[in-house]
């Protein structure tokens, strides 16, 4: 089974809640999907086994077999290619890497043949384990737009037989689909404000497009308003959480520590939402 | 000889509009013959690669000099490598702007400090 934890809003707490949902599940495969940055390891602090780069092709012109036609400018969905006239008269095709997608189509279509692709990197998936948490992340390089491409690799690594956990990038764009399509449960970790409401509200309207049974986490419950509550119990959308808002934990967390090791109470509140987090998949499937 | 001033509107005494890649006209502007032709932009809600497309474009028009406010680094690098030179920081009307660019007073752009720069076919 895997379980992506995913918000709206940012800073809401899905790493705190992916990695201490981890540290009480036993045998898990942990992802950090958040490419942009990924700080799970921070808590976790996984002895690091491996790292390897990842790369995306990237078309290169020959320009001794370029007619200038501009086709490769024409077919590219994202402008990542012009044809002008060059100084030298001569047409000169530029590619901008960094508009790219690495959909192909360019070298594709050229008709002369005059495009071959290069490889790219744009990051890197490093692995390491705690325990018996399996562990991995993606670092995307700075500047690089194709996150889809990097959390989609990450996510190649889940566990197909036991239990994996994504902590996905907050959000509701591309990202955020590339790291919960197909997992078979979301928690969307949301704080009781109305920013994190608001935020809410449009993960679950994702969520409910993507067909993926989910639930949600209150963090720094007791703070803010009743609104967060009340949505919920309106849409049937089960609670299957409620972080405190507790200065201990802030002062947990500000020390890069985990909750459940440093809190039995905590311990117990990450063994309870794993347990709901069961149930409520269970129920879902029977109705389904 | 041509030049190309970005433009708010298509008349001489349109205003200079400050950005290059999604700005609404682009007034080409027939120095010795006093002609100008108006092309409509068409990048001004493309999701991105604005600047490319649209120095793409104003290169195939056969100018020789670009006008306008700001051009970004992806402009900035298709232009050069087209031999247009780029004048930045202009404001007024289009007829403003093509007299200060007569008389010298523009400001041409040097090369800039790009983020991403385009590669070159070899």
């Amino acid at each position: 089974m895997i379980i992506a934890v995913a918000s709206g809003k940012g800073g809401t707490g899905k790493t705190t809640v992916a990695v201490n949902l981890a540290l009480v599940a036993g045998s898990v495969c942990l992802l950090d999907c958040d490419v942009e940055e990924p700080n799970a390891h921070l808590f976790l602090k996984p002895e690091w086994r491996e790292e390897t780069p990842v790369t995306v092709p990237v078309p290169e012109v020959d320009v001794s077999r370029c007619t200038g036609c501009g086709e490769c400018a024409r077919v590219c969905a994202y402008h990542a290619i012009a044809v002008i006239p060059g100084i030298d008269k001569n047409p000169q095709p530029l590619v901008f890497p960094h508009l790219c997608h690495a959909c192909g189509a360019c070298s594709l279509l050229c008709p002369t043949g005059a495009i071959h692709e290069n490889r790219r990197s744009i990051g890197i998936i490093q692995k390491g384990t705690r325990g018996s948490v399996s562990f991995a992340h993606g670092k995307m390089n700075v500047g690089e737009v194709l996150s889809p491409v990097l959390i989609r690799r990450v996510k190649e690594l889940a566990d197909s037989r036991g239990l994996t956990i994504i902590d996905a990038p907050p959000g509701t764009s591309c990202p955020v689909v590339a790291a919960i399509r197909g997992v078979d449960f979301c928690l969307m970790v949301t704080e009781p404000t109305p920013f994190g409401l608001h935020d809410l509200v449009l993960a679950v309207a994702v969520v409910r497009q993507m067909k993926i049974p989910f639930g949600v986490v209150i963090n720094r419950a007791g703070l803010g308003n009743d609104a967060v509550e009340n949505y919920c119990r309106v849409e049937h959308i089960p609670v299957l959480a409620r972080i405190p808002f507790a200065r201990e934990i802030a002062v947990c967390y500000s020390g890069g520590e985990t909750l459940v090791d440093k809190s039995l109470a905590m311990a117990g509140l990450f063994h309870e939402l794993y347990k709901n987090i069961l149930r409520v998949k269970d129920e879902t499937d029977r109705c389904s | 000889m041509k030049v190309c001033i970005t433009a708010s509107g298509a008349e001489l005494g349109s205003q200079v509009d400050p950005r290059f890649g999604r700005c609404q006209t682009f007034v080409i502007f027939d120095l010795e013959s006093g002609a100008i032709e108006a092309v409509s932009n068409p990048n001004i809600e493309t999701s991105g690669g604005a600047g490319i497309q649209s120095a793409q474009l104003v290169a195939s028009k056969g100018v020789t000099a670009v006008i306008t406010g700001h051009v970004g680094p992806n402009a900035f690098g298709v232009l050069n490598a087209a031999g247009v030179e780029i004048f930045i920081g202009s404001a007024g009307t289009v007829k403003d702007a093509a007299e200060a660019y007569r008389s010298g007073k523009l400001q041409r752009a040097q090369a800039e400090d790009a983020r991403s720069k385009p590669v070159p076919g070899r």
